[in-house]
């Protein structure tokens, strides 16, 4: 066991901030809090129920009609042509792989290094990964030709007597995606163990039985313990390559193309911050829904996270804008006649307001803004910047996919991408995702009460001398 | 292609295609008129569905081959330039192939063509994107015919379903009829024997279509030419059909 030792940090006043603005510092006694979780999980308004109506209602329409009526009709229906073979389906994909990032990112990485603040929202974040990594799957197959013959992508044995190909890079995106659809899975589950025992023995009914089947019958022994600690460290390291590894993927599917504006060699990396950008501004704008909306969410989620939020958003925008001028200088400067021609087309082409609309979200309202600790913890500002910097990353996804297919070496073929039947369905993925993250916030503790202990129990305040002075003990 | 003069060694195994059976087309585009009987004809000879005015308009014509012609200035200073058809280029080493996930894209080994096995396809539409020449087209949807033309479908061709990506097979219904033909007369395919629909429809006799690994047939003869020219050659996708320009 090893102790740190730290003063709180000054404000430039000069005057010492009020350690309970912290939750780490500011404990609730177990039974309380826990009965505070409990709580929030059990206590629905009749506005919850009709919100979950109407996202219900707009997911039988918009995404399971809309895409009975495309299976029936074909993806004539949609606006993809010759040349843009791929349009906003796989927008959507590329977007809510982004999304799920964050939530893997924000946790696994947090927890890796030991960032205290992560503790309340490591499952908030964790379950965006999971819920968006669905709606990716599912907009991948909406945008298969033959959805019905999906399962040809797996590799199994088969009366066809046919393999699958291993050279395609879908292949290798079917796998990826796959793989971590299953990792974060059981990362997300693996710290919910205890949560769901805690709530078992709080609760009656049906719940007692979901609780008790999910729980695996954890009783808190000090061998469980031991097992989920090790089991933890393990995911916590393992996960974090296949984060990486799973949207370098996604943009091989562009970057080894043979195609003007695809074919670039940082589209790996740049895909990475763009994800981690997209989903850390979606991580703050749950947090900031949750906390405004569930009960007793006040106290675990306080201004303390936002700001830190903030500033990851800040950072990760400076790094996105470092690899969009990085891909696009390259290009530029390289004078090959059909990127010039893709990337006057970019910016003044029909939807050139789509390109500067993404510099403008992606990069200058976040630097113009986050810089100050008032904006990034007032909750509505956040929200906006948060919502603002999705927008953006999804108009470069726009700009990557359709508008880049738009042109090609052939001109003869050269045309203009109008979504049709992408639009509900896509409004019908996001209402999908909200609508999971309602059902689970209702099913599952949204907040990871045992490692909101955890920290509170290692963390305590100590006089030396004058000065207050945090202390840290690791308890592994 | 001109020997390399720096001797690299070769660090990529590529897999190389044989010569034997190589089919392979030149298009004179001088003699080119534009007269579309090749984009008719192939739509006749291979099923291919007429999609209707809004669809066609919005990039979703099935045609397999199509003419392209470019304009330059601004009328009524115009400058046409030739017309150009286009059609599959039958890559030797065929961008579309690695990318389908279910091999739907395959390569003949018997007649060194890029085929799509319809069966297979699943609609990722990877490969379309990854063609250079954009010859590739998608069933958007079931597209009706309209009562007697469904007497004319060729019964040698497979008719396609919405969510298959199709393209020009060289119309090899025909080259193996012509084989079938030889073996059971125990000889060889004669030079000209096969011929495409295209070629066949031809008015101007602008496409000739042969085997390009014998010296002696005449589309060899015509590809060896020094006015002929081949489709985004700087690729390195190895297409089979040449271009005959300013003869």
């Amino acid at each position: 066991m090893t102790i740190q030792a730290q003063p709180i940090s000054h404000t430039h006043e000069g005057h010492h901030p009020n350690p309970r603005e912290y939750l780490m510092l500011d404990p609730k006694p177990r039974g309380e809090m826990n009965a505070m979780v409990m709580d929030a999980m059990h206590a629905t308004s009749w506005r919850f129920w009709v919100v979950a109506a109407f996202l219900g209602l707009v997911v039988l329409v918009c995404l399971f009609g809309a895409w009975g009526y495309m299976i029936m009709e074909g993806l004539g229906v949609a606006g993809v042509n010759r040349p843009s073979y791929w349009g906003i389906f796989l927008v959507n994909t590329v977007f809510w792989i982004g999304i799920s990032h964050a939530g893997t990112f924000v946790s696994a990485l947090l927890r890796v290094f030991k960032a205290e603040f992560r503790r309340p929202f490591t499952r908030a974040a964790e379950l965006m990964t999971t819920f968006g990594l669905v709606q990716a799957g599912m907009s991948i197959f909406m945008h298969m030709g033959r959805v019905w013959l999906s399962y040809w992508m797996f590799p199994f044995p088969n009366q066809r007597q046919l393999w699958t190909n291993f050279h395609s890079p879908l292949m290798w995106d079917f796998l990826a995606i796959n793989t971590y659809l299953l990792a974060s899975t059981m990362y997300l589950f693996l710290p919910l163990i205890p949560d769901l025992a805690m709530a078992r023995d709080r609760s009656t009914g049906w719940r007692k039985i979901f609780y008790r089947i999910l729980a695996l019958g954890f009783r808190g022994t000090e061998g469980e313990w031991t097992h989920l600690r090790h089991a933890l460290g393990i995911f916590a390291f393992a996960i974090l390559p296949v984060m990486f590894s799973v949207h370098t993927i996604v943009s091989w599917d562009f970057a080894v193309a043979m195609r003007p504006g695809w074919n670039s060699t940082i589209f790996g990396p740049y895909f990475v911050v763009g994800a981690l950008h997209s989903g850390i501004a979606a991580v703050a704008m749950v947090l900031i829904v949750v906390r405004a909306t569930m009960k007793n969410m006040k106290y675990f989620i306080r201004p303390e996270h936002f700001n830190a939020l903030g500033k990851l958003m800040l950072i990760v925008s400076m790094a996105w804008a470092y690899f969009f001028f990085n891909d696009y200088m390259v290009q530029w400067y390289g004078g090959d006649k059909w990127t010039d021609a893709l990337l006057h087309f970019h910016e003044a082409g029909p939807l050139g307001w789509m390109w500067f609309g993404m510099l403008i979200c992606n990069v200058a309202i976040p630097w113009l803004t986050l810089w100050n600790k008032k904006v990034r913890t007032t909750p509505g500002l956040l929200f906006t910047i948060g919502l603002l910097i999705n927008l953006g990353m999804w108009f470069e996804r726009y700009i990557i996919v359709p508008i880049s297919l738009t042109i090609n070496r052939m001109p003869f073929t050269w045309r203009e991408y109008v979504p049709g039947v992408e639009i509900p369905l896509g409004i019908g993925t996001l209402a999908f995702f909200i609508l999971l993250y309602m059902i689970a916030s209702k099913l599952i503790p949204l907040v990871p009460v045992w490692e909101v202990q955890e920290g509170q129990l290692a963390h305590s305040l100590r006089k030396f001398g004058k000065e207050t002075v945090v202390t840290v003990s690791d308890l592994e | 292609m001109a020997e390399n003069p720096i001797k690299i060694p070769e660090f990529k195994a590529e897999w190389k295609e044989g010569e034997a059976g190589r089919w392979g087309m030149v298009i004179d585009s001088d003699l080119c008129t534009g007269c579309q009987a090749c984009v008719a004809a192939c739509a006749m000879e291979n099923n291919i569905p007429f999609v209707g005015e809004d669809d066609a308009a919005y990039g979703r014509s099935m045609h397999w081959i199509r003419v392209e012609r470019f304009w330059e200035g601004e009328y009524p200073e115009v400058k046409t330039t030739d017309f150009q058809p286009v059609l599959c280029q039958q890559c030797g080493a065929a961008p579309c192939e690695p990318v389908c996930p279910v091999f739907a894209s395959v390569h003949s080994q018997a007649e060194k063509i890029n085929l799509q096995v319809y069966n297979r396809c699943v609609g990722t539409r990877y490969c379309a994107n990854n063609c250079p020449y954009q010859v590739r087209v998608f069933n958007w949807r079931d597209w009706e015919r309209p009562e007697p033309l469904t007497n004319q479908l060729n019964p040698d061709v497979t008719v396609r379903r919405r969510g298959v990506m199709e393209k020009c097979t060289f119309c090899i219904q025909r080259i193996h009829k012509a084989e079938d033909q030889a073996k059971s007369e125990g000889r060889e395919v004669i030079d000209g024997e096969v011929i495409p629909a295209c070629a066949q429809a031809c008015p101007a006799e602008a496409i000739v279509f042969g085997r390009l690994d014998d010296p002696q047939s005449r589309v060899s003869q015509l590809a060896k030419s020094r006015h002929g020219v081949q489709l985004l050659e700087e690729l390195g996708t190895q297409p089979r059909i040449t271009y005959l320009k300013g003869a």
